[in-house]
């Protein structure tokens, strides 16, 4: 470890230098050579990432690697560093899927190559920071930033329509942000001249000022998750964004709003929280009944998986608002689980739009005859998709519908449905586009995965297997952390 | 080596058995897939035979074998009850799983995919141990979704096959279904028990018997009896109970040792193992009770009227299992649990030996699986046609062949019943005797006797579509001859030897729990003088006649007046067209559920999210935005301090509007 910089800064500005050093060794004449840089980036970048996970004290619930020095002293900035058992997993699991994210786009992005492998690890940099960040405007600061190489990986890799695309993700982003700034400079002032986040979680409020706060806040990161209805960005993202953008939209991108909920929403506003409980919830099952309807009439198969994210985001806003263990933990799971199941199917609806330029289910037909290895790695990612047990998407939805069984059967009830809905659509489409005879010449022409894709989709293969037969492991490290905020959550802050 | 040791190896050696010839097929090769697999079944069966002695010996086990979660106060663990009943599914698992994996060797010969199906049947096998093995909640979903998976890889095995890639999804859409209720009972049993364990919640359940729970305003429900109506959902998917049996005749596109294996032996018993198991729960619940048994009866009466009008020799085994599980229902509602395992064990054997039967049929005809283009087999195939014999009159119910025990014992218990639907259950399980002889002889009859039309060209329901050649049908090979015999042996004897241990001297033990007030097979206990006085008494009672009078009238029909079918089915045409159909039940839906979910899905996408969400609020607030910025492009100056400066005017308006108490 270099002398004076912590872990956290390492896993954030490892990537973001490597993104740096990649755009200052010139144009596309250089293309190996920034692959090269870049996937020594990424992997560096997971590499000081792991003593997060090794050194990690999993009884202390209290914030652990800080960091912190004076950033803004005018305005009392800290440039504050920290994780707890909330956050740390999802650092690993960006700076995990940042490497995964590279190696898929190794031969398939061939204009620009810098600038693309630049605006992922520069990314990765910065969503680590979001997860580490626990002074309010280094969080926005990072929350707002993470954004723009997004943009830039739509609009310059994008598909024909990503200007609709990246517009609608911006009017989206844009309404929350603001009012998500005006939140942090109201408890700024109401703390006395503190961006201190743990500060703010101590800070006695009104109901009337939770509940405002709860509003803002609500919009900066339901729109994230997404939530029903603020949801209809991320269809159309998905769709316009290359596979790469894809992935780690769906498997980091969407976590930074749940992970909001549970930083902020929550601990600082936990009366409100409590008072508008029924509404969250009932938000999440409309996300798991009525998307999963929804996804199940979808022909394209990029948007059939970006409305089964938000049917399975559902579950972690729905495990959240039950204020009780299972649930928490059950979609704190359910996150990282979708991080590698949607990310998986992203990168597999990839590696067929690679060969046959299409994502419409009605041009495929019969693709395991002439991708047989292919077709099995795709038929785990849509099992665990459909939460079959043994695979990670099963851990989450199980605790979270047990959960919900506790505070109300029809909660259970409704969020239950997903086994039948998440089955039909994804199996449904598994069937059209997988099995069945050869459906035309350019199907039967499609080659099997070569040993890159094997080695990314095997990687998933296996974090897939290995959440879902031993889950405990990734839970202990959350236990502390969840306890402590649940004791935290149940205390009112009305003065 | 100690037993915990061997526990972890009957399920483990299956699993390793899949993981090799699954991936690493290519390298090992048609022998080394089968070889492998077939050694690691053989260990899962010979160290069952050795776990089945020292149950017997009185030694039972509960255990953990490791802790899969821990979230709040809730331990979810991975571990193991052995005990007489998961002792004697171990081993009826184990031999009926070896016996198709021999029989593949022969039937899955020509298929390119081999190795792969070795892989799936010993996954399937893993899969199914589990289940049996479990002593949690948790456990049995896993063993229950992964057998469900199996079925679904295997249903659709044949995967370029349109009929094949319908059926499996349906089959998994459907039992999901049941899966559904199945994870909602669970989750019922977790929130009032706080443990997922066996153990725990049996010896808690008592004390809720009188517990009630309101799930809809003002009304009140026993707790347990939503619980078990709940968990028996689930097991109305697994094992194909009305009105969730649609999945069962459908599976029949998968090849034949699947169909033996799983779809008629082992996965889909899996829902009557499950109520025996949670005989302890479902004590408590008279009404939960009345409901399995009701719904047994529908299933094993309707059942087998379908099995009157199919000419598919293994739709005809179909509609025949789904009748027989229909009985094994019956059985648990009518709380003679042991009565429900011993038929099917016995079941487990013969009906296996008449899916592998009709499969050494289909193979010698090259893939015709027509009964009108069969007949006069007897003499070409005699292996195949005496084994056949045994199966169906064991199917039958006629001493002293397994089934007429086990049927007769559940035929008793339903009479002895006092609960609710008993009446009912009782007249469709005594007509259900006579239907299932018939169509089991007419099954015979047609496929083995009678003139050869197997020359008749036809292209129906093939199964691999091959070549037609006309060449003579001869005897299978010994890989298919041998386990057809092995499987009727059990089928003769498994009976006469099996009843008095397991029905009349209490084998189970405390792995079932009978109320007193349900003790309907003590009625049986009670008046036991012997094997050989069952039989007499039984050659004397009704459901013998019965089933004779089922056999003399196939006879009839298929033999003597071979006209009177054609005569039937028209004079009755309404009745044969309403039956042809399945009553509907795949159309309804079809019709309902697939296409109502798929309109609805088009409705709130194209109202709900193009039309309301993005068409109003999105772009419309776009539109909006654009109509203002036209406005107050006159603003724009141009100098950077006046932006600035807006934005704090903004701010500070928000941040006071905030601040006011």
């Amino acid at each position: 470890m270099i002398e004076g910089i912590g872990i956290l800064s390492l896993t954030i500005w490892v990537p973001i230098v490597a993104g740096l050093l990649i755009l200052v060794t010139g144009g596309d004449r250089n293309a190996d050579g920034q692959r090269a840089i870049a996937l020594i980036g990424a992997l560096l970048g997971f590499l000081v990432a792991i003593p997060l996970w090794t050194g990690f004290d999993a009884s202390s619930a209290a914030m652990q690697f800080q960091e912190i020095a004076a950033w803004i002293p005018l305005i009392n900035v800290h440039y504050h560093l920290g994780v707890d058992g909330i956050s740390m997993p999802f650092i690993l699991l960006n700076s995990f899927t940042t490497l995964l994210v590279v190696l898929a786009g190794w031969q398939v992005i061939q204009t620009k190559v810098g600038q693309y492998m630049a605006a992922f690890l520069i990314q990765s940099g910065l969503i680590n920071g979001v997860f580490a960040a626990l002074d309010g405007v280094l969080f926005y600061v990072f929350f707002e930033a993470m954004l723009i190489p997004l943009y830039l990986i739509i609009g310059v890799w994008g598909g024909p329509n990503r200007v609709y695309a990246a517009i609608k993700f911006f009017l989206y982003t844009l309404l929350g942000s603001l009012l998500m700034l005006v939140a942090v400079i109201y408890l700024f002032f109401e703390s006395g001249g503190s961006f201190e986040i743990l500060a703010w979680h101590k800070l006695p409020l009104g109901l009337t000022p939770q509940i405002l706060l709860f509003v803002a806040f609500f919009f900066a990161f339901a729109v994230k998750v997404p939530m029903w209805p603020v949801h209809t960005w991320l269809p159309d993202a998905h769709v316009e964004a290359p596979t790469g953008g894809s992935v780690v939209l769906a498997a980091i991108t969407l976590k930074v709003g749940a992970y909001g909920f549970l930083r902020f929403v929550l601990p600082i506003v936990p009366d409100a929280s409590h008072e508008l409980a029924g509404l969250m919830i009932a938000l999440s099952l409309v996300a798991v009944v009525y998307i999963g309807l929804v996804a199940l009439v979808q022909s394209d198969m990029k948007k059939l998986i970006a409305y089964s994210s938000i049917a399975h985001m559902g579950f972690v806003t729905l495990g959240f608002f039950l204020f009780q263990p299972l649930g928490i933990e059950g979609g704190l799971v359910q996150m990282i689980s979708h991080g590698f199941v949607s990310g998986a199917l992203f990168l597999c609806i990839g590696v067929m739009y690679d060969r046959l330029h299409s994502r419409q289910i009605a041009d495929y037909g019969g693709v395991v005859n002439s991708m047989p290895r292919f077709a099995a790695f795709f038929m785990l990612f849509a099992m665990a998709n459909a939460g079959l047990p043994a695979t990670s998407g099963f851990v989450g939805e199980f605790m979270v519908i047990l959960g919900a069984v506790k505070v109300n059967f029809w909660y259970a009830f409704a969020a239950a449905l997903t086994l039948i809905f998440g089955a039909a659509y994804t199996l449904w489409m598994y069937k059209r586009v997988v099995f069945g005879p050869v459906a035309n010449e350019k199907v039967a022409a499609m080659e099997d995965i070569n040993s890159r894709e094997f080695l990314v989709l095997g990687l998933l293969a296996l974090c897939v297997l290995g959440l879902g037969l031993y889950p405990l492991p990734v839970t202990e490290v959350m236990h502390a952390s969840v306890n402590n905020l649940l004791e935290h959550v149940a205390h009112s802050k009305l003065p | 080596m100690d037993m915990k040791s061997l526990y972890l190896i009957v399920p483990l050696a299956p699993l390793a058995g899949a993981v090799i010839a699954g991936l690493f097929g290519r390298a090992i090769g048609r022998r080394g897939a089968h070889s492998v697999t077939i050694a690691a079944v053989l260990i899962a069966f010979l160290a069952s035979l050795v776990i089945f002695q020292d149950v017997l010996a009185g030694n039972t086990y509960n255990g953990p074998v490791y802790t899969w979660l821990i979230s709040g106060d809730v331990r979810f663990e991975i571990g193991f009850l052995i005990d007489r009943l998961s002792a004697l599914m171990m081993l009826v698992v184990t031999f009926v799983s070896l016996m198709v994996h021999i029989y593949t060797i022969g039937y899955m010969a020509d298929d390119p995919g081999y190795q792969r199906f070795f892989s799936y049947i010993s996954l399937f096998t893993f899969s199914m141990l589990m289940l049996v093995m479990s002593n949690n909640f948790l456990q049995l979903f896993f063993g229950w979704e992964a057998v469900g998976l199996v079925s679904y890889l295997l249903i659709g095995f044949w995967y370029t096959r349109e009929s094949a890639i319908y059926a499996n999804l349906k089959a998994f859409l459907v039992n999901r279904v049941g899966d559904f209720g199945f994870l909602l009972g669970i989750g019922l049993i977790l929130a009032y028990f706080g443990s997922l364990d066996y153990a725990q919640v049996f010896q808690a359940a008592p004390q809720f018997a009188s517990h009630s729970i309101s799930l809809i305003p003002g009304e009140a429900w026993s707790l347990l009896t939503v619980i078990c109506i709940l968990l028996f959902i689930g097991a109305m998917g697994k094992s194909a109970q009305f009105p969730l049996h649609v999945w069962l005749p459908d599976s029949m596109e998968g090849p034949t040792p699947i169909s033996a294996l799983i779809h008629a032996a082992t996965m889909v018993t899996a829902g009557i193992f499950m109520v025996a198991r949670m005989s302890p729960l479902f004590e408590l619940s008279d009404t939960a009770l009345s409901v399995v048994m009701v719904i047994g009866a529908i299933t094993a009466l309707f059942m087998a009227f379908l099995g009157l009008v199919q000419h598919d020799i293994k739709r005809v085994v179909a509609y025949s299992t789904l009748s027989q599980l229909g009985y094994m229902t019956v059985a648990l509602g009518a709380s003679a649990y042991g009565a429900a395992i011993f038929h099917l064990m016995t079941h487990a054997f013969f009906k296996a030996l008449l899916f592998l039967a009709a499969g050494s049929v289909i193979i010698a005809l090259h893939h015709q699986q027509d009964m009108r283009y069969m007949g006069g087999l007897k003499k070409y195939m005699p292996i195949t046609y005496w084994t056949a014999l045994i199966g169906s009159l064991a199917l039958a119910g006629i001493p002293p062949f397994a089934g007429f025990f086990s049927k007769d014992a559940i035929i008793e218990a339903v009479g002895a019943s006092h609960l609710a639907g008993s009446g009912f259950a009782y007249f469709a399980v005594l007509t259900g005797v006579f239907v299932t002889a018939f169509y089991s002889f007419r099954l015979l009859f047609l496929t083995f006797h009678g003139p050869e039309r197997f020359r008749q060209h036809h292209h129906g329901h093939e199964e691999g579509a091959h070549h037609h050649a006309t060449v003579e049908p001869k005897e299978s090979p010994w890989v298919v001859t041998v386990p057809l015999i092995l499987l009727a042996i059990p089928s003769v004897y498994a009976g006469w030897a099996y009843i008095e241990p397991l029905l009349v001297k209490g084998w189970f033990g405390s792995a079932i729990v009978v109320a007193p007030a349900h003790d309907t097979l003590g009625h049986l206990a009670a008046n036991w003088h012997g094997v050989l006085s069952f039989i007499t008494h039984g050659v004397m009672a009704l459901p013998f006649w019965l089933a004779v009078a089922g056999i003399a009238s196939a006879y009839l029909f298929y033999m003597v007046r071979k006209d009177l079918p054609e005569r039937v089915s028209r004079k009755a045409g309404i009745v044969y067209t309403i039956l042809l159909r399945k009553y509907g039940f795949d159309e309804l839906y079809s019709w309902l559920f697939a296409g109502g979910a798929r309109k609805l899905g088009g409705r709130l996408w194209r109202w709900g999210d193009v039309t309301a969400i993005d068409g109003w609020l999105v772009n419309g607030s776009a539109r909006l935005v654009g109509a203002v910025a036209g406005l107050v492009r006159q603003l724009q100056s141009g100098f950077i301090y006046h932006y600035a400066f807006a934005m704090i005017i903004g701010l500070v308006v928000l941040v006071t509007w905030f601040v006011q108490p």
